[in-house]
């Protein structure tokens, strides 16, 4: 069997006649004796570290991993550079438990207040929390921030990832609250629609920029129309288009929350992944989960503490802002890593090349019958096209030649491109297309 | 220690990505104004940066980590090298189901073993953390209470030893919560459940051992209580590591289960996440887990999703691997290693410091300081500050909210016995120091880069983010 007990059976025997004790059931004495297990659990018996990882490697490899992805959708395939995962495996870091013992953890503390500031600099915010699950979750509880006696329903837009709002409606529906999804017009935000469903009940809007299809709102505007209905303005942004893109601040945006994936965090199936959430100041203390501050030690040093703890479930209970307990610190610190490798030119450029090499896949696909943009507003590095055959067929052909291929949705194709696609990849892959399309 | 944005100097870069091999676009027209201030320096000056945050961490391989309720057990670095595996870490979570079959068999085995040692019959794994489990976990009671029509039920029974999240995660569905006291030997107030079990109940969440460290030999005719009114019962599984194998919670009479893969099966903490807070559940409820609507797609009862895809399956596989290691073997005797540590730990503890409620305990126990506080003037959070000049990590303090001037340790079971004896010695020389100096305890730690931070001024006048000059 493998395990990793330091004490051999002899220690076990010693340790247990030291306590008085002569069998290791006598420990289990409470359990009632019609449940505690008489027999083993009915699972493989354990195997030596080669066997294993023997298994998971044979397990992985049934997966097909694609060396060209061009598809997104809420996960994105961008360049990580080494000096990330050499920082984040590092076990002083991936080890630790929550910072509560800040003498000891000023690493980790200080490594989140850097993380937080990175934040607010990306976004225009005053004030970040330390971080949240992942980005759907984090919208969720973004939305949750804005509710309160008198404002009680909840508008997210249409164009909004569609899991980030399944996700926002089940947190609604916990705590007993409306939602409404505004129409879709376009490809964006339908504003005339949204003028009619603003009221005085109304909490906040839920918005994403880029949205889902790829389509840059005119969120200014949107915002300006919510904030006249004196409700909050939420949104979700793609951390790597705001190297170039207006902050969400100058957009009018009273909270900022997002997947922080593209900031150095591989597809991994899904997740791990981080969700962030950044406010204007006013709504500091309705910030859900961990924030660092800066302080000062007894000798004027100085400190980094978790605080306002006040919201937190250890001290609140059930009147607290969240439950939100362990969140995902090592992600923010990757995510931090990754925006200090790059700084504020690394990230222009990763976000210039998604931009300039998605709009010429779009040219050069559109040149192939078929393959018409379904919207025709600006984008940033995901676009939707018409597909002369069947999506899924486009599919399944373009994974024979090792490329993913953009997203097959009832409108066409979601295509997605980042800067990790050469000329010569986009060039390849627009022939395979008018290959398929022409057999 | 500087911070990122007092090193480095304007201009300073690395050359991370190539120059741009395709036509230039015209950019759109609303470009942020001034470029983030993020930090300019070398990939030298951002190693040697956090080499020295490094060093001011404390890490399981740093030293013994008793933190009670976080289950700190040492996390195997296979788990590690099979989660990195380029064939898991490159999959996008929507590629089609004919290129994930690895991962999907692997959430498959996951989910078999899993079941197999809670008693449950099926799991999801999208929840991210163990809060976030039991926050999926009452959206399942609610809906079942919601499609049976029995609309009345809108509390939740708690008992006062809970973790915080448990009242938390009942406010977030929107229930109300029942605090039951606990008895005079630490376990559920029988005569008090009783009184609050009605057709108002939704359910009962029970951490089972308690944050006491002691296993509730009335547990099941707590479930039966529960029941019986009409309420389900859900099982924290926080305190899962010294039961493992040994007594499942379906076998107790729990409906609902959450699990934290990052205490009890040894997947990092991270310093605070990801973890990974998987539910189980029983068969009638299997129908309202959540799914990904993009990836599996939306189920007619489903709760909805609690977040994006699948959950932190990086963690998971890490928690898979950990699984098929220890296998039916190592399982149950992971656990009783974890109870004889603590036992044993306690034993030699007690007679230093008074333990709250002397009795075998499980994974962990809980001193109280409360008579060493008035006597001496010492108190636990000097006590635990204290032992960190001792070269160890403190217990859990304050914690649970019902024992004063409590300290919490949870050994496990990756200690060995001179590890412990070690630790045994470093409260033996604290309770000398109690009596011969306890001024000196006030101003501890003295070994560390900071000394005791002014955590009041911290709140009171929030600064939560790097103050730039311009």
């Amino acid at each position: 069997m493998g395990n990793y007990l330091p004490s051999t059976p002899q220690e076990r025997e010693a340790m247990l006649k030291a306590i008085g004790l002569q069998e290791i059931n006598d420990l289990y004495h409470d359990v009632p004796e019609s449940v505690l297990l008489k027999k083993p659990l009915n699972i493989p018996k354990g195997l030596s570290e080669m066997e294993v990882r023997e298994k998971m490697r044979g397990l992985a490899a049934e997966n097909r991993k694609f060396d060209t992805i061009l598809r997104g959708a809420g996960a994105y395939d961008h360049y990580i550079p080494a000096i990330v995962t050499s920082v984040t495996s590092k076990e002083e870091f991936s080890t630790t438990y929550t910072p509560y013992q800040a003498e000891i953890s000023q690493g980790i503390l200080q490594s989140i207040f850097e993380f937080q500031t990175m934040i607010c600099e990306l976004t225009g915010m005053d004030v970040s929390n330390a971080s949240m699950y992942d980005g759907a979750s984090s919208a969720a509880e973004a939305v949750m921030m804005c509710l309160d006696r008198r404002r009680g329903t909840v508008l997210v837009s249409g164009s909004v990832h569609p899991e980030t709002i399944e996700t926002v409606k089940t947190y609604c529906w916990g705590r007993n609250v409306e939602v409404f999804v505004v129409p879709v017009k376009d490809g964006r935000t339908d504003e005339a629609a949204l003028s009619s469903m603003l009221n005085e009940k109304t909490a906040c809007l839920l918005t994403q920029q880029p949205n889902f299809f790829g389509q840059l709102e005119d969120a200014a505007h949107l915002n300006e129309l919510v904030h006249m209905a004196g409700a909050k303005a939420v949104m979700a942004v793609y951390p790597t288009s705001l190297g170039l893109l207006e902050t969400p601040a100058e957009q009018g945006a009273d909270i900022v929350t997002g997947e922080g994936q593209p900031l150095g965090m591989a597809l991994n199936y899904g997740g791990p992944y981080l969700g962030f959430l950044a406010c204007r100041k006013e709504l500091t203390r309705l910030l859900p989960g961990r924030i660092v501050g800066q302080t000062k030690d007894a000798q004027g040093r100085r400190a980094f503490v978790l605080t306002l703890q006040a919201r937190e479930q250890h001290i609140r209970r059930e009147k607290a802002s969240s439950n939100v307990c362990s969140n995902q610190a090592l992600c923010a610190m990757t995510a931090g890593v990754y925006m200090a490798a790059l700084g504020p030119d690394g990230l222009r450029q990763t976000a210039e090349l998604c931009y300039h090499k998605a709009h010429y896949f779009a040219r050069e696909l559109q040149k192939i019958p078929g393959f018409v943009p379904v919207f025709d507003g600006e984008f940033f590095n995901e676009f939707m096209t018409g597909c002369p055959i069947e999506p899924t067929l486009l599919e399944e052909r373009l994974a024979e030649r090792g490329v993913l291929s953009g997203l097959p949705t009832p409108q066409g194709m979601l295509w997605c491109v980042t800067e990790k696609l050469s000329k010569d990849t986009l060039d390849d892959v627009v022939k395979i297309i008018r290959e398929v399309c022409a057999q | 220690m500087k911070l990122l944005f007092e090193s480095g100097s304007t201009g300073r870069k690395m050359s991370y990505l190539p120059a741009c091999d395709v036509p230039e676009t015209e950019l759109p027209k609303k470009l942020r104004k001034e470029p983030p201030r993020l930090p300019e320096m070398t990939e030298v000056e951002l190693s040697r940066h956090y080499t020295r945050l490094a060093k001011q961490a404390f890490g399981v391989n740093n030293g013994f980590y008793p933190l009670g309720s976080c289950t700190m057990k040492y996390n195997p670095r296979i788990n590690e090298a099979v989660a990195a595996d380029p064939n898991f870490l490159g999959i996008h979570p929507l590629q089609p189901a004919s290129s994930t079959k690895g991962c999907r068999d692997a959430l498959a085995l996951a989910q078999t073993l899993l079941c197999e040692v809670t008693g449950m019959d099926a799991i999801t794994f999208q929840p991210a953390a163990g809060a976030h489990g039991e926050y999926t976990g009452l959206l399942l009671i609610k809906k079942y209470h919601e499609l049976r029509g029995d609309s009345k039920r809108s509390k939740i029974i708690v008992p006062d030893s809970a973790h915080g999240t448990n009242p938390a995660s009942a406010a977030m569905v929107g229930y109300g919560v029942i605090n039951i006291p606990s008895n005079a030997q630490g376990c559920v107030d029988m005569e008090a459940l009783k009184a609050a079990c009605g057709d108002e109940v939704a359910g009962l969440m029970l951490t089972n051992p308690n944050t006491l460290g002691l296993f509730d030999p009335n547990i099941l005719e707590i479930t039966k209580l529960v029941h019986e009114c009409g309420g389900l019962c859900y099982y924290d599984g926080a305190n899962l590591n010294p039961i493992m194998g040994k007594v499942r919670p379906g076998d107790m009479g729990f409906d609902v289960v959450h699990l934290n893969l990052h205490k009890t099966f040894s997947t990092p903490h991270g310093g605070g996440g990801p973890g990974s807070g998987p539910v189980g559940c029983k068969a009638f409820l299997k129908e309202y887990l959540p799914s990904s609507l993009m990836g599996e797609g939306r189920k007619p009862h489903s709760i909805g999703q609690v977040r994006s895809y699948y959950g932190n399956f990086g963690i998971v596989m890490r928690a898979l691997t950990y699984i098929l290691t220890l296998g039916s073997d190592g399982i149950p005797a992971s656990a009783e290693t974890a109870v004889l540590n603590a036992n044993y730990l306690m034993q030699q503890v007690k007679q230093y410091f008074p333990v709250a409620y002397d009795h075998t305990c499980m994974h962990e126990f809980v001193l109280t300081l409360e008579k060493t506080k008035h006597d001496t003037g010492v108190s636990a959070l000097d006590v635990a500050k204290g032992l960190i000049d001792h070269g160890m990590h403190p217990p859990t303090m304050y914690f649970p909210l019902i024992v004063h001037e409590a300290l919490m340790l949870e050994p496990t079971e990756t200690e060995s016995r001179e590890s412990l004896d070690e630790a045994a010695a470093a409260f033996r020389a604290i309770s000398e120091k109690v009596v011969s100096d306890p001024a000196s305890l006030h101003n501890a730690p003295l070994t560390t880069p900071i000394s005791r931070p002014d955590e009041v001024t911290a709140a009171r006048s929030p600064i939560l983010r790097y103050q730039f000059e311009n």
